[in-house]
Formats: structure tokens, C-alpha cells, sequence
């Protein structure tokens, strides 16, 4: 994805570090769902915003009501991801779907049940097809990056 | 009248979601039905279920009675002229499409469409089509500051002499009224043909098809309490026999040959296959239970609604309001200021606050007003003062929590 377009650099890529054992508490010990979704937001952060450059649309994710931009590099066989969007709730999720993913291989990514992953962090239902959220879409696309370059 | 106690004819509004009771306050997008419409659909599937008009046989004939009963239903309602004059549609898009692409050998490369700038896509994309098939051009009404349509502009493109005008009746993102009776006028002395998208104003206002003396006006029965997939495409008897059939076989032929075939007459001329049966009956309980109800009262009653919404939101602070007038129907459209709708109605959601967050299906609207979206509150027969409260409640603490 992204051949021959602006990208960000390599070391922006590796420098994303999302560490699950660190972030993933703070959704499975909230209390109730205002401490979620503050912690939601909080991780959304952690997403260094995208460059006006790069909020190009050939990095755009279709299916989502805010608009949301993803960057994906393979380096020695482990998948990194950039990725930003305009409203923060969907910037947090995504976050959490980058968590899951980042500097992971292959075939650990394809493995990975998202669905089940959101239902433990007190999020079902935010992976759903009938929800603008595009987080769906997102997680697709994250999904798909990964297995594509490796066939490449 | 006490309206608090006609929420319990609502199956559907009694449930909570989590720990907070559902404030269901999307009725714009489609309104929750009363147990009769749902009881009326239940008995005809269990007693009466035939298809219409065809077959010689008691079900049928009971099938076909109860369906065209709700013809003259409709006819009475809006006070349409004729029985012939209502077409069932499977909603408002279905019939904006019908009549769009059915004038197609009317127009002509050069003719003038003139559309309302506050439009919802479904009246915006048909006219779309039918300009690139017949190279007609389509002008959008422009809007004035305050969201209306601008009337001296409109004046000014109906020296044009416009073939169509397109408009809706009370706009489904900001809930604001169009003069449709004083435009219709003024397009009618001009020559042009006039649509009214109906579809927000059907379950709030009195629609009389004598007193618009409109071409087209169009409903959809899932707005006003009754259920999805049926839609009235009302036509004056004369414009509506010149439109050519969207859809053809079935109940609209009258001879088929493979030298030739003649169509029916109206209105089975442009009800194409088997209708939605069920669908028009429960249209018909839609019907009697807005008519079991004073309009008067109704009226009073979410107008009283929709400014104590669009006064608790101002009093909140934070918020814009886009359109938001003492004379709009049914919905108010606004933004936490700074943030993005979508973040808004996630958050309402969590705490059982059901609106609509996006650009509803008005792109241009919100390219006039500046926005990637807004959100939506609309409101029903049902709908209370203590929805209102709650919901303003929910915003306060998606406020703090945004903060």
C-alpha cells in the first residue's frame, strides 16, 4: 500500500512502541465506562498526529464517518503502522487495534480475533459492521497490510 | 391529553441499555411504532395473508380489500383529489427515483431543475441522473445566513423558467420549514413542475394536498410510526399519467404480447411486482393512530418539545446550533464546539442516548454550513421532557469528559 506515494519515515514507524502489558489494564480494570473511554483517549495520544502532507487520500480508510489515514511498513519481517484520524474516540480505538499489532509478525497478526480482543477490554461492540466508527474497516485494512506485503 | 402515557403504546421505548433507559431520540432517521401497527402486520400475516388483486379465492379478496382501503386512507389524510393519485412506493427515495427518471422523455438538453440547497441526497442524486440522460441543467436554491432558503434568489432562477422544482418540506438535518405553498405558487405561474419531499413533515404537520396544490409529494411510512418499506408517492391525476414506469411487470401490464405490451391504468401503472402488503396495512394503523390523536395538541405538544431542546442546549454552552429556529419541526442539529460528532455520539451512546451523528445524507448542507458533520436530536409524539433532560444530562458529561 502507499507505493510510490509520500510515506512516513522509517524511524517514525519504529518508533511507535505501543506496549500491551502497560496500556491494556487501564481498560480492563476501569470501573465503568467513562474511566474507559477517558483511557481511550489518553492512548489516542500516543498516535504522533499525521503530517498535513501525509493526511493524503490514498491513505484514507473508506468506512468511517471520521477520517482516518493508515501507514504500514514491513521491516525484516515485522509490521509497523501508523495511523491518525480527526476525531479522538476513533483515534483511541485505533490505537488499541495498533497495539495489537505493532512490530508483530505476520502470522501473528492474522491470527489475532480482534473481535474477542475488544470484547475483554470492555469495548464490545465498537468492532461491529453496523457502526460508522470504521473501526472495522480499520482493523480489515490493518489485517490485510500485513498479509499483502508479505506475498510481495 | 396526556402524552407521558402514550409511550406505553411503544414496545420498543420501554428497554434500557446498560445501566441507563434508552432516550431514543432519532426519530428523524425512523420513528418506533405503536403496538397497533405492529398487532395490524402481525394479524394480517396470521389471518388474511394472499396476494392482492389476482387470485379468486376469500384470502385474497380480504388481502385485497384491506390494501386498498388504505389507499383511500391516504387519499383522505393528505386530501388528495383522487384514489388513483396514490401511488405505494417502498419509501421516498423509491419515489423521488419514480418520478425523476419517469419525466425523462419530458425534459429536454437546456431545461432548468432547480433544487433546495439543504436537500437530502435522495432529492439531489434522481435529478442528477435524469440531467445526465436528458442534458437538463440543475441549479441548487442558494441558502440565506439563517439556513433558509434565500426567496429573493429563488425568484430571480424562476425568471429562468425552470422545468422542475425540487424541494422538501421541513429540512432532515436542521428541521427547518420551507414555504412550500408560497414557492410552489410562484414555480407553478412559471410553468415549472413541483416535487415536495414530505418524508420529516408527514408525521408533524398537516399536509393537504388541496392547499400545496404541489405536483409530487412524497412520504415515507417509517417516519410516521409505521413501518419500513412503504412509501406514498402522491402525483396530481394529469402528472402522473405522463410519467413513464420505473419498473415494469406485474400488476402494472395490461396486455403483454411479444409484438407489444400496453400498461395499465393508474395507479397499478406504476406499482411494478407484488407490493408490500403488510407494509401498506400497517401504513394504514400508522394512520389511524396520528388520527386517533388531537393535531392540535400534537402540535402544541413537541413544538413545546423541540424549544425547551433547542433552549437547554444554548443554556449548556459549548454548543453550536445550526438552523435552529422557534418554527422548525422535529430535530435540532448541533456541535460540542471543538469536537468531532462522532466522539459526541459515541459518547451518547454509552449512556443510552440514541442520535444521529454524521452528515445525513446532506453533503451540500454541509458544505454550505462549513462542516464535516454535526450531530442530530429529533424528536417524536413520544418523546418527553424527561428524554430532553436526560439527553442534556449525557451531553454535560461527554462535556467533562472531553474537557
Amino acid at each position: 500500500m502507499n507505493d510510490n506515494k509520500l510515506s512516513p519515515s522509517t524511524e517514525a514507524f519504529t518508533g511507535l512502541t505501543l506496549d500491551p502489558q502497560e496500556i491494556l489494564p487501564s481498560f480492563t480494570q476501569a470501573a465503568n465506562w467513562q474511566e474507559r473511554y477517558r483511557a481511550l483517549m489518553l492512548l489516542g495520544k500516543r498516535l504522533p498526529p499525521l503530517a498535513e502532507a501525509l493526511r493524503q487520500e490514498s491513505a484514507q480508510v473508506r468506512g468511517c464517518e471520521s477520517n482516518a489515514w493508515l501507514y504500514h511498513r514491513e521491516i525484516d519481517g515485522r509490521h509497523y503502522y501508523l495511523a491518525d484520524s480527526d476525531a479522538r474516540i476513533v483515534k483511541g480505538l485505533i490505537a488499541l487495534l495498533l497495539t495489537a499489532v505493532q512490530g508483530q509478525d505476520k502470522k501473528t497478526i492474522a491470527a489475532l480475533d480482534l473481535h474477542e480482543y475488544f470484547d475483554r477490554l470492555g469495548l464490545s461492540g465498537q468492532l461491529s459492521p453496523s457502526r460508522t466508527n470504521g473501526v472495522l474497516a480499520l482493523a480489515e485494512a490493518i489485517k490485510a497490510a500485513a498479509v499483502e506485503s508479505s506475498k510481495r | 391529553m396526556e402524552f407521558s402515557q402514550l409511550r406505553s403504546q411503544f414496545p420498543a421505548l420501554t428497554q434500557s441499555l446498560g445501566d441507563y433507559p434508552l432516550v431514543y431520540l432519532d426519530t428523524a432517521a425512523t420513528s418506533q411504532k405503536p403496538q397497533g401497527v405492529i398487532d395490524a402486520m402481525s394479524r394480517y400475516y396470521q389471518a388474511d395473508n394472499a396476494n392482492v388483486h389476482r387470485a379468486a379465492h376469500q384470502l385474497s379478496a380480504r388481502a385485497t380489500s384491506q390494501y386498498e382501503a388504505v389507499r383511500d386512507k391516504v387519499k383522505a389524510f393528505i386530501n388528495a383529489d383522487r384514489r388513483e393519485e396514490i401511488i405505494f412506493t417502498h419509501g421516498t427515495t423509491e419515489g423521488i427515483n419514480l418520478v425523476a427518471l419517469g419525466l425523462a422523455s419530458q425534459l429536454k438538453a437546456g431545461d432548468l431543475i432547480l433544487l433546495d440547497s439543504a436537500a437530502h441526497h435522495a432529492n439531489i442524486v434522481p435529478w442528477q441522473m435524469l440531467a445526465k440522460q436528458t442534458g437538463a441543467e440543475i441549479v441548487p436554491i442558494p441558502l440565506t445566513d439563517e439556513a433558509r432558503l434565500d426567496q429573493d434568489a429563488y425568484r430571480q432562477l424562476l425568471a429562468r423558467k425552470p422545468s422542475v422544482v425540487a424541494l422538501c418540506h421541513v429540512s432532515n438535518v436542521l428541521g427547518t420549514v420551507n414555504p412550500v405553498k408560497e414557492m410552489i405558487a410562484q414555480a407553478k405561474a412559471v410553468g415549472a413542475l413541483t416535487l415536495i419531499d414530505g418524508a420529516q413533515a408527514i408525521a408533524h404537520l398537516e399536509v393537504d394536498m388541496q392547499a400545496l396544490d404541489c405536483d409530487f409529494y412524497l412520504f415515507s411510512g417509517h417516519k410516521m410510526y409505521g413501518p419500513t418499506g412503504i412509501g406514498i408517492l402522491y402525483g396530481r391525476y394529469e402528472a402522473l399519467d405522463k410519467l413513464d414506469p420505473l419498473l415494469t411487470g406485474g400488476e402494472m401490464i395490461k396486455q403483454v404480447s411479444f409484438e407489444g405490451t400496453t400498461f395499465n391504468i393508474l395507479p397499478n401503472r406504476l406499482e411494478a411486482g407484488t407490493p408490500p402488503i403488510a407494509e401498506v396495512i400497517g401504513l394504514g394503523a400508522a394512520i389511524d393512530f396520528i388520527q386517533s390523536l388531537p393535531r392540535e395538541a400534537v402540535r402544541a405538544h413537541e413544538q413545546a418539545l423541540l424549544k425547551r431542546l433547542q433552549a437547554k442546549l444554548k443554556q449548556l454552552g459549548g454548543i453550536s446550533l445550526y438552523g435552529a429556529h422557534d418554527d422548525n419541526v422535529g430535530a435540532v442539529a448541533f456541535n460540542l464546539s471543538g469536537e468531532h460528532h462522532q466522539d459526541v455520539g459515541i459518547l451518547l451512546d454509552q449512556q443510552g442516548i440514541a442520535v444521529r451523528c454524521g452528515h445525513h445524507c446532506a453533503m451540500p448542507l454541509m458544505q454550505t454550513l462549513g462542516l464535516a458533520g454535526c450531530c442530530r436530536a429529533s424528536l417524536g409524539v413520544y418523546s418527553t421532557d424527561e428524554d430532553i433532560d436526560r439527553f442534556i444530562q449525557a451531553l454535560k458529561s461527554v462535556k467533562e469528559l472531553l474537557l
